[in-house]
């Protein structure tokens, strides 16, 4: 019989992120199907309540929360701290929490003090024989694993985007608070703050529908001899701006900066995806200029939907990666896209 | 600068990014096919983890930098030829199986003895570097509970950035959700930071700093400790690759105009 404790931190306001219920949702899931088990819910933050009465009507057998001024910061630390004694209060067997940077941060060194193992990265949950397994990949995206262990607790970070969130009704949670004192010596580090782009500069939205992926061909020498680097800017801001959608640069695009060569200024490793970057997960993605075989693609593994503009028919990240590749040129399309989306998108 | 850091890099070796891998069976568990016959590099995000302590170092006199690397030893020393000129450190070389389908725990276990007995270790100045994930198991699971297992709670993944103030203060960036990184300051060493690509690019080749560190590298390897690093084969259920290949609509000799209609259409349309 397990025990399973969805592990959540509040969000800034106070509210149950989306990765959060998504995990939600993966715990009432495997709690359906394994018999005798026991569903608790376990948040931190500086007021937990809000989150917990969110979270009301969601079956749980107890709600627990770690509260206090010290766990408004993400801080391995406190985090830590708290993490632990929701767990050791639970008595949780099965831990499963959202993939955030900050459980992420956290929740490995979590798993080692309360003598359990730890999995990350997890893209779906199963049971079979009244065991539950997990999927993960492994090699950057290049394989796929299922396994299980046997090994309790046992805590599995979800990656945001993989399930769908709870969205059950609020009400009014029985929250136990479970007391943590915190050392001073878990207090020497403090989060200053975040540092991001000015709002018209942001260029990452991880909510989009559609991730726009710009390949090192944008800033390549066009047919009139010349490259177009400053054209090829406006023309990707100018789509950004007027679909809304995430932008992603492949690996080549983004080490440019340090090879000496015309690049796009707004192009920064935040943005690269693949192999050494981000795998990013929207329903759509539109990849230009991009060139590069296996395992350059692998940026394109969660994107369900993907088309492709590219001079090159033969390309890679197209031919048989791409539902559609348009073989022609990325500056003349997006201009007519921009023209287009223009009239139909108020200024 | 007036600190003085002891920093010890834990990176792993993994298949050059560029070979084609397969997953295959065996009585020990999933491994890659030929895995031994495989080019292998210094991971990833730990060679940005080496370059930016070597960087901190230099700008720190006084300061020495570790290299703690678990791996097959055949393989190491491969690695070690290109590395090596890289930047100065001093190898601690454990003999053990470096792909990525080994547990995260043994493996951080394995690491954090090798730190603890490195000699002359001030753990009043270490800072433990790393990558924040690897490129093979890809978990970023290991450093933390290397950091548990040396009682260091300050702890910061996904770094871009690390800087040291007037008064030894390390500034922090980390990455976090939606292209933004988390500022934070810490009272000083002793601290763990998982590296994400950090500022700095590949440093050159020095054929001299290959020299000195290969005095200290290849006697290094001849002693290095075999590491009991295993899996639980039963856990693992199946291991294969995704079926990739998708049937591409190519559309050739179409209007831009059209082109353009056609992608606007299908961006509005959920």
């Amino acid at each position: 019989m397990e025990t399973i404790l969805v592990l959540a931190h509040t969000e800034m306001d106070g509210s149950l992120g989306r990765p959060a219920r998504e995990a939600l949702t993966g715990a009432r899931s495997l709690q359906s199907r394994l018999e005798g088990s026991t569903l608790i819910v376990g948040l931190v933050g500086a007021d937990v309540k809000a989150a917990a009465d969110a979270a009301a009507g969601c079956g749980a057998d107890r709600f627990l929360g770690v509260s206090g001024a010290a766990f408004t910061q993400s801080r391995y630390a406190t985090d830590a701290f708290a993490a632990e004694a929701l767990c050791r209060a639970a008595g949780a067997t099965l831990i499963l929490a959202p993939g955030t940077s900050r459980w992420c941060r956290t929740l490995p060194g979590v798993a080692h003090r309360v003598g359990g193992r730890t999995d990350t990265h997890a893209t779906d949950l199963s049971v079979a024989d009244d065991a539950v397994s997990i999927v993960r990949w492994y090699y950057r995206q290049r394989m796929e694993a299922t396994f299980r262990w046997t090994q309790r607790p046992w805590v599995i970070l979800v990656d945001p985007g993989c399930l769908s969130p709870w969205d059950g009704a609020a009400g009014t949670a029985s929250l136990h608070a479970v007391p943590v004192e915190i050392p001073a010596a878990c207090l020497r580090t403090a989060v200053t703050g975040l540092q991001a782009p000015a709002a018209d500069a942001q260029t990452i939205r991880p909510d989009a529908d559609l991730l726009f992926v710009a390949g090192a061909g944008w800033t390549k020498t066009q047919p009139d001899g010349k490259a177009h680097t400053a054209d090829a800017a406006k023309l990707i801001l100018g789509f950004l701006r007027k679909s809304q959608a995430s932008l992603g640069g492949s690996k080549s695009l983004v080490d440019l900066s340090g090879e000496g060569q015309a690049v796009l200024p707004f192009m920064t490793h935040l943005n690269q995806i693949g192999q050494t970057g981000a795998t990013p997960r929207h329903p759509k993605g539109l990849a230009t200029c991009c060139h590069g075989e296996e395992p350059h693609a692998v940026g394109w593994r969660f994107i369900s939907e993907r088309r492709a503009v590219n001079l090159d028919p033969n390309c890679g990240w197209a031919r048989g990666k791409a539902d559609v590749l348009y073989v022609a040129d990325a500056f003349a399309v997006m201009a007519k896209v921009n023209a287009l989306l223009a009239e139909t998108t108020p200024a | 600068m007036s600190a003085l850091f002891h920093i010890v890099v834990c990176g792993g070796i993994v298949p050059d990014p560029l070979q084609t891998l397969e997953p295959v069976g065996s009585p020990t568990g999933p491994s890659l096919k030929n895995e031994l016959m495989l080019p292998a590099v210094l991971d990833p995000w730990a060679a940005h983890a080496l370059y930016e302590a070597a960087h901190l170092a230099k700008a720190a006199p006084g300061s020495k930098v570790w290299l703690v690397s678990l791996g097959p030893k055949a393989k190491l020393q491969q690695v070690m030829m290109t590395i090596a000129q890289k930047v100065p450190f001093e190898l601690v070389p454990l003999d053990g199986p470096g792909g990525g389908f080994t547990e995260s725990a043994e493996v951080g276990a394995v690491l954090a003895d090798a730190i603890q007995a490195i000699p002359g270790l001030d753990r009043s100045r270490l800072l433990v570097f790393g990558g924040w994930e690897s490129a093979s198991r890809g978990a970023g699971s290991t450093l933390q509970q290397v950091g548990e297992r040396l009682g260091i709670v300050d702890q910061f993944q996904g770094v871009d950035y690390l800087g040291v103030g007037p008064d030894g203060v390390l500034q922090i960036l980390e990455r976090v959700e939606g292209g933004k990184h988390q500022a934070s300051t810490c009272a000083g060493p002793p601290a763990l930071l998982g590296w994400a690509t950090g500022s700095l690019p590949e440093p050159p080749n020095n054929p001299q700093i290959g020299m000195v560190n290969m005095r200290t590298v290849m006697p290094a390897l001849q002693r290095a400790k075999p590491a009991k690093v295993g899996i639980e084969a039963a856990g693992f259920l199946r291991v294969a690759l995704p079926a990739q290949r998708r049937e591409t609509r190519i559309v050739k000799d179409l209007p831009v105009d059209d082109i353009a209609q056609e992608i606007v259409d299908w961006i509005g349309t959920k």
